[in-house]
């Protein structure tokens, strides 16, 4: 078995809180990522997911500070604890970041071939400008974008070719590891669907390793990621392949935010579709035993008590719940 | 047949002038039928924003019709008294609110719309509408409350005044999907108890399709499709609106 | 709306402003014997017992003037801010908040003011009024220096008009001077503070600019005049350097101290200017930031 692109264990982040005292948003993550996959990661606002993506991209900053983990991409491996800053070579050249809400924050006065230049001039050192923008147009003409894009200014540009500029911008240097962090959120559908083609095709010719798209949106993951993982209040609680974990979900947090999704089929007009009742918890003050159980309406003595056990790896297939634990082959679909 | 309680003809709204003009909203002609929902379908730029900025009365009409209840309302009219007939929710839970107020604040603002019949009581059984109680809320700011909570503020903000008509702009698109179906909810129950009819603004036709009894379809200020829900989503005619649901990614490979 | 953050240098301006004030304000009556005009010794003495900063050309003595022009000068700039800041504000806040023919002609009428030089148009009113008292120099400065802070204020009041709070507002049937005043302002109110700040340093320095040539309030001491008596009667030829230092340095000191007040105050009200310190120990947790879910189509 060939080793993964990514393995990442014990992954920990805090934000500094007001009074010195931290707010751990990010606690104990592992995440597997074979090569040429995506990987998705969904869950509620607040859960941690964009933290996660900061810490994955090496950009996390005070107020945001990474107490633990250790992160292997393609066989290196960095680790995470300790105060030294990430070295310069990893940030930008192995992994790196899509920001969320990237294409409205393109320099206004800037043309987009300058961008590129300053991107590869800020990890490549002195490069010939024509160098640049040659590199920036071969990578355009490969990907079916218009050549056009080169000399426009942001404002030129329609909301979603800004989206696939930057997704180009952050790929110009053949990252191993894309982090995309909510990419489709301001997007219509038809421009979704523009860019997740433009990701699977960056995957498909090799210009980056893998990708992780955190999103909050299930339906997109369907039809971008090869594995998902689920995140509830600074941890995972699933991980597994698409398909599986989408018609066969094993913890009740994944079943739910399964049953919530509104698509235009018949079978959501004839019935009442209940949200997830409750909030997440107030990660100061998470709740005891099982995180998710104030809001679980399959939650018993134990879940308010102890922590879940992990039933699986996150390689393969793993959830953390403790009626499952207890019914490993029921269908939760049809207990909820 | 009843008279439909809103009825606009050839709307249309145009901003700039000469070269530059842009028709934002392009001859649009539709009716609010009482006690439905209708749910008015497009993405960025398709003007429905502007459309309901009009029917607000909150933005004039460069030409067309608005009927509302037999009267034309297009041009110059008593906004107060419209306003306790017409009322809306808007889309960013956070910027709605005044962030100096509490929910208490917020509610008695409408006193010029209500006068004397703005009582705690009537607060209390607004907010008891969706589903929020009133010693919980009434005294708490706005970032105090979760974006769930403080939408359902909004809609009972907008049922103080006990309109007839509610227009909902994009009210759950900051909400999680798991917070959106409750909100989705609320509507669907105030239309079912009070009578109420709601004009429901979104992007995503999955929301249509699941409070809608009528749907209207929005491209670049046109009406390009328009009938009863599961027509239109179901059977559509129109190039666009197949495209807009081809698009819609799914959970489930359609069988 | 959390706690502010009040960082190091917040506190060290605040500090050195509320030793000028204290200095200007509540010296002069602890030192009740000090007093203006007061011969104390003979011309331009060295700093002694007697007169702990020496005398000046009048055998005045240099201390007593120090704190009596303190005053005056704070008086001129507090008066003299808070009038320019007023008018810039309500003239701003109109323009922005009305927009079309309104804000065209209220900034066409700024701009007018902004571009006259205004050290020209003090120099002139001062020479036109017969005697000049603390309070109508004030009022001329705050005249001359209204301009920038409208145009600021218009513009941040421009941006608060487009905001969603106020369509929920105006749906409730609040009127245009309910809404000016409580969800157009009270959104301004950091950005008049700092305003605020900003011109009580320029009225000072314009006084003292003022009073150098000679057209500082009459009668009075003032820190400006002080020092166009040091350089009228030359004490800087003469090496009488405790005639011009001390209200060079009063007046180096409230000017620098005001201008970091303000913006140590931009980083309380303004969280993404914050900076931060990278952390060396784990500690307990504390409350939650509110983290905003995603915006959909939606300016932010």
């Amino acid at each position: 078995m060939t080793a993964p692109l990514l393995r990442a264990r014990g992954l920990r982040a805090a934000y500094t809180g007001q009074r010195g005292a931290d707010i751990v948003a990010v606690d104990g993550v592992d995440l597997e990522l074979p090569a040429g996959q995506v990987l998705g990661i969904a869950g509620e606002s607040g859960c941690g997911k964009s933290t996660l993506a900061a810490v994955l991209s090496l950009t996390a900053r005070p107020p945001l500070s990474v107490l633990d983990g250790e992160l292997t991409v393609d066989g290196d491996r960095l680790d995470l604890s300790g105060d030294r800053p990430p070295p310069r070579t990893w940030r930008g050249s192995v992994v790196s970041l899509l920001p969320q809400g990237a294409m409205n924050s393109l320099s206004p006065t800037t043309r987009i071939g300058d961008l590129a230049v300053d991107v590869i001039r800020a990890h490549r050192g002195r490069t010939r400008r024509t160098d640049a923008l040659d590199r920036l147009a071969d990578r355009l003409d490969a990907l079916d974008l218009p050549r056009r894009v080169v000399d426009s200014y942001p404002h030129q540009l329609s909301g979603g070719m800004r989206q696939r500029v930057v997704t180009v911008l952050s790929t110009l240097l053949d990252p191993r590891l894309l982090i995309a962090d909510e990419p489709t959120s301001a997007l219509d559908v038809s421009t979704q669907r523009q860019l997740t083609e433009l990701l699977r095709e960056l995957l498909h010719r090799g210009l980056v390793g893998g990708i992780v798209f955190v999103t909050h949106d299930l339906p997109v993951l369907r039809a971008v990621a090869d594995r998902i993982a689920i995140m509830y209040a600074g941890r995972l609680v699933e991980v597994g392949d698409t398909a599986g974990l989408i018609d066969d979900p094993r913890h009740p947090y994944t079943a739910a935010l399964l049953a919530s999704v509104l698509v235009p089929e018949p079978a959501i007009r004839t019935r009442r579709i209940g949200g997830i009742a409750g909030a997440p918890p107030d990660l100061s003050a998470p709740p005891a035993g099982c995180r998710f159980h104030p809001r679980c309406s399959l939650a018993t003595d134990v879940c308010t008590r102890q922590e879940p056990p992990a039933l699986g790896t996150v390689a393969d297939r793993y959830a953390t719940c403790w009626w499952r634990a207890d019914h490993p082959d029921e269908d939760l679909e049809a207990r909820l | 047949m009843t008279e439909p309680l809103v009825r606009a003809e050839h709307l249309t709204r145009v901003f700039g002038r000469g070269a530059a003009a842009v028709r934002a909203v392009d001859d649009v002609s539709f009716a609010l039928r009482r006690g439905e929902i209708t749910t008015v379908v497009g993405e960025s730029g398709s003007g429905k924003s502007t459309l309901a900025r009009m029917l607000l009365k909150l933005l004039p009409v460069t030409s067309g019709r608005i009927v509302f209840a037999g009267t034309d309302v297009t041009g110059r009219t008593d906004t107060t008294a419209y306003w306790r007939q017409v009322q809306a929710v808007f889309q960013d839970p956070f910027g709605a609110f005044n962030q100096f107020f509490t929910v208490r604040r917020l509610l008695a603002r409408s006193r010029r719309l209500l006068g004397a019949d703005l009582t705690e009581q009537r607060m209390a059984e607004a907010l008891e509408q969706v589903g929020l109680r009133a010693g919980d809320v009434l005294g708490r700011y706005p970032h105090q409350l979760s974006g769930g909570q403080r939408q359902r503020v909004m809609i009972a903000r907008a049922l103080l005044a006990g309109p007839s008509l509610l227009i909902a702009d994009e009210a759950t698109s900051m909400l999680d999907a798991s917070l959106r179906a409750t909100i989705l909810n609320v509507l669907t129950d105030l239309r079912d108890s009070a009578g109420l009819t709601i004009l429901f603004i979104t992007h995503d036709i999955g929301q249509a399709c699941y409070v809608s009894d009528q749907v209207l379809v929005l491209s670049t200020g046109r009406l390009v499709e328009y009938g009863p829900a599961e027509q239109v989503i179901f059977d559509p005619r129109h190039e666009y609106t197949r495209r807009l649901l081809a698009d819609v990614p799914r959970l489930h490979d359609p069988t | 709306m959390g706690t502010a953050r009040f960082t190091g240098r917040f506190w060290l301006a605040a500090g050195i402003v509320a030793a000028v004030l204290l200095f200007g304000l509540v010296a002069p009556l602890v030192f009740r014997g000090h007093q203006v005009g007061a011969v104390v010794g003979g011309l331009y003495d060295h700093p002694s017992s007697r007169a702990w900063l020496g005398t000046d050309n009048l055998g005045h003595d240099v201390f007593t003037n120090l704190m009596y022009g303190t005053r005056t000068s704070l008086v001129i700039g507090l008066v003299a801010g808070a009038i320019a800041t007023g008018i810039g504000v309500v003239l701003g806040t109109l323009a922005g908040y009305r927009g079309g023919a309104v804000e065209e002609g209220l900034m066409g009428f700024t701009n007018v003011i902004l571009a006259i030089p205004s050290i020209v148009v003090l120099v002139l009113i001062s020479i036109a009024l017969g005697t000049r008292s603390t309070v109508t120099l004030a009022v001329v400065l705050a005249v001359t220096s209204w301009p920038w802070t409208a145009r600021a204020v218009r513009a941040q009041a421009a941006s608060v008009r487009a905001r969603e709070h106020l369509d929920v507002a105006r749906l409730s049937g609040a009127g245009t001077a309910s809404l000016i005043c409580y969800d157009v302002v009270p959104y301004m109110l950091s950005y008049i503070c700092m305003a605020f700040v900003l011109q009580v340093s320029g009225a000072v320095l314009n006084e003292a600019a003022l009073s150098m040539l000679g057209l500082g309030p009459s009668g009075g001491v003032s820190l400006g005049i002080m020092l166009h008596w040091a350089l009228a009667w030359e004490s800087v030829r003469t090496g009488a350097w405790w005639a011009f230092v001390p209200p060079t340095v009063l007046l180096t000191l409230l000017a620098f101290a005001l201008l970091m007040l303000q913006s140590s105050l931009d980083e309380v009200f303004n969280p993404r200017l914050r900076r931060y310190r990278r952390r060396r120990t784990a500690a307990p947790p504390v409350a939650l930031p509110d983290e905003r879910p995603v915006a959909e189509g939606a300016a932010e």
